[in-house]
């Protein structure tokens, strides 16, 4: 115990005489949170709208207006003919075009269906899609103040996130990314450093236990790691404004299996590298890009192919940023999230065992 | 001149040669990154989990249900008979979505008259909520005009028309951001080492004493990996079309072309990082993280630079995967060509000349 406080207060020591170590604590997360914060929205607003209104009469203009006073639609161009819409579309400069076609007034004024066209642009599939289901839902209004309904009216009630702010589920998410990069890189980073300058020689000549040594080297970092969720946990708060539902000692108590599994990467990546450069490489190439991927961070687990959602398990990031999500918006505690920590755990001790005998035979 | 480059390029081949190890992967990365991450990337709903509460247990009610199950957009995860339960379902999220049949809905039905139906979902996830919502909406509007029968007639109807990509699936926009992101790390992080090695193994010094001048050896030393780079990105590119169906409507000279012009500048980033870095360490860290992160957030590949704040869309100026994601759109998706995106071209040209003239200083200074 007490060899192992003083490999602990060495390591601290050390760590605190690194000049780099007070921006990458306090400046780093919060200047990361706050651009990925900012960047990573799948939001699409105001949709880039062409008008090509051959009618030219009051109920055209009417229906128009529908459009750019909803604000989904931005509207960009005023067409003459419908030929220019190519332009507009194939440019870029318009994701959906509307084509009022000549006798809309008279359609409409007989009682008949006025048919308009929409052409969406797919090749940016995410504003196509929503464009198409703004503009149904603008046509759908029009309906209804002419006194139509469905016969069946379907209610949404949308839960956690009412409004459908994108940046509520991204936050809590790239919050888990920056931890995760930061614990993992600075660990693997750290240990090769002290290969290459050969002071780990020097620590295992001393009596110490490789166990002793490991666990004196990791939880600076466990340290590390937590410092930098309490300086991001005001920017989450209260710059961005994500809702916190949940209980903050949940969100701790979690945090630990999660950070179990980003050191015991670091030190798995260490014992896989020679050099810093190789560490480097190893950490993001192998570890941190599947990880951004496969978590369900942007992309829904849901939506991947069978064999990729089976892969998903193996990965520590996805269940934290379940936990993240969970405690944020869903305001669930551990009688939901207990599947989540003992996977993390789990997973964590998996990867210290390997890692572990990794280390042992680097040492024989 | 000519001959010179020749020489500098022709010595960088045999090295590279016999670091096969490195060659290969500089070609065989992106290929086998794109392969995993192909699959993975997407937008496109499918399995939407759906807890059903059938209070009015009538062949109406079954006949929504139906119709919900066949869109082939939901599966059934839950059968209720009353709506309390939920709440357990989605905070566990084996639901994220369910459809509310209330008791009266069959009578409703029969009798003709204006009934509603409930439908609850997850928004924690905004773009997925909002697809399911549409689906859920359509489905609802064919069912209703199915059950009573009529035929309705709406003052407006759309003929929704998709170019491009009809099926508005997403991983033909994806894809072709994937390969951007894919080939930008790899080719800045190829060159940001080349220049470092020679500089820690001290033959810099020997290439000092040669009466080569800075540009050609800069453009010596980046001939070779173009021509890596672009083998690489045409497997990468032959694999999206295989693949992932990600059709090539434009011209493949033009394809070409933009391809080449990125990389040029990918490259020549990677060798200005390199002129900087005293060691391939820091070369790498920077490399690294100058073409990843940006690549990734502000280059349109996955967020839409349009909803960002303004200050990082100014910032996205910069990015070169920027240009070239959207005219690898325009070429591949829309088959347009340089009259629409000549502009793109001519940001990636301008881009290649301000690193190439910014490598060429600070060779320069250290030759």
């Amino acid at each position: 115990m007490r060899t192992l406080l003083n490999i602990l207060v060495k390591e601290l020591l050390q760590l605190g005489r690194d000049p780099r170590i007070l921006p990458i604590l306090f400046i780093a997360p919060v200047i990361q949170l706050t651009i990925l914060g900012y960047a990573a929205t799948t939001d699409v607003r105001r949709v880039e709208l062409a008008v090509c209104d051959l009618d030219r009469t009051a109920a055209s203009r009417d229906l128009v207006r529908r459009f750019t006073d909803s604000s989904y639609f931005r509207l960009v161009a005023n067409l003459d003919e419908q030929r220019s819409i190519d332009r507009w579309l194939d440019s870029g400069r318009a994701r959906i075009a509307l084509t009022i076609p000549a006798g809309h007034a008279a359609d409409r004024a007989a009682g008949r269906s006025a048919e308009v066209q929409l052409v969406a642009d797919g090749s940016d599939a995410m504003a196509g899609t929503l464009g198409l289901s703004y503009a149904q839902g603008v046509l759908e209004q029009v309906a209804g103040t002419n006194g139509l309904r469905l016969p069946v009216d379907l209610r949404p009630k949308v839960l956690y996130n009412p409004d459908l702010v994108s940046r509520n589920f991204m936050v809590p998410a790239v919050l888990a990314m920056i931890l995760m990069i930061m614990t993992m890189m600075l660990t693997s980073m750290a240990l090769v450093r002290e290969t290459e300058l050969g002071t780990m020689e020097q620590l295992l000549v001393t009596p110490l236990s490789p166990g002793a040594i490991i666990v004196g080297k990791l939880v600076p970092y466990a340290l590390v790691g937590t410092v930098e969720i309490l300086t991001a946990m005001p920017v989450v708060l209260f710059w961005f404004r994500v809702p916190l539902r949940g209980s903050l000692a949940v969100l701790a108590l979690l945090t630990m299996p999660f950070m179990l599994c980003t050191l015991g990467l670091g030190l798995l990546v260490s014992t896989l590298s020679r050099t810093q450069q190789q560490a480097m490489m190893i950490s993001t190439f192998v570890f941190m890009l599947p990880q951004i991927y496969l978590s369900g961070f942007v992309f829904p687990i849901q939506n991947m192919p069978r064999a990729f959602q089976v892969v998903t398990y193996a990965v520590p990031l996805r269940y934290y940023v379940e936990v993240l999500r969970g405690v944020f918006l869903k305001g669930v505690g551990l009688e939901v999230l207990w599947p989540q920590g003992l996977a993390m755990l789990g997973l964590g001790l998996a990867i210290l065992t390997l890692a572990r005998i990794r280390f042992r035979q680097r040492i024989g | 001149m000519i001959r010179r480059v020749l020489a500098v390029a022709v010595k960088e081949l045999l090295q590279l040669r016999r670091d096969w190890r490195t060659t290969f992967a500089l070609v065989a990365m992106p290929v086998v990154l794109l392969l995993i991450y192909g699959f993975a990337l997407s937008f496109d709903v499918r399995d939407i989990r759906l807890a059903v509460v059938d209070q009015s247990r009538t062949r109406a009610s079954r006949e929504v249900i139906q119709a919900f199950l066949q869109s082939g957009y939901f599966v059934r995860v839950a059968d209720l008979d009353e709506p309390r339960p939920l709440d357990r379902l989605f905070d566990r999220g084996t639901a994220q979505a369910a459809l509310v049949i209330p008791a009266d809905f069959g009578a409703d039905v029969a009798g003709r008259r204006q009934t509603t139906l409930q439908f609850v979902l997850d928004g924690s996830d905004s773009q997925t909520a909002s697809t399911v919502l549409g689906y859920a909406r359509q489905i609802v509007g064919s069912a209703a005009a199915a059950l009573y029968d009529v035929e309705l007639k709406p003052p407006v109807v759309a003929r929704p028309l998709v170019w491009y990509n009809p099926d508005l699936s997403s991983s033909l926009f994806l894809v072709p951001g994937l390969v951007a992101f894919i080939l930008m790390v790899t080719s800045v992080i190829a060159t940001a080492l080349a220049v470092v090695r020679e500089k820690e193994r001290g033959t810099l010094e020997s290439l000092r004493a040669t009466p080569l001048i800075a540009i050609e050896l800069l453009v010596g030393k980046t001939a070779p990996y173009l021509l890596l780079a672009s083998a690489a990105a045409a497997g990468s590119l032959t694999l999206a079309w295989a693949l992932f169906d990600v059709p090539v409507h434009g011209s493949i000279v033009w394809l070409g072309l933009v391809t080449v012009l990125f990389l040029a500048g990918g490259l020549g980033w990677g060798m200005f990082l390199s002129s900087l870095a005293e060691s391939q360490q820091v070369a790498f860290q920077l490399g690294l993280l100058s073409s990843m992160l940006p690549t990734l957030l502000l280059s349109g590949f996955i967020f839409p630079i349009s909803s960002m704040p303004r200050a990082l869309q100014v910032i996205s100026h910069i990015v070169p995967a920027r240009y070239f994601i959207s005219a690898l759109r325009e070429i591949v998706l829309k088959g347009v060509g340089p009259e629409v995106w000549w502009n793109d071209a001519l940001a990636l040209v301008a881009f290649g000349a301000v690193v190439l003239v910014l490598a060429t200083v600070r060779t320069v200074r250290s030759l």
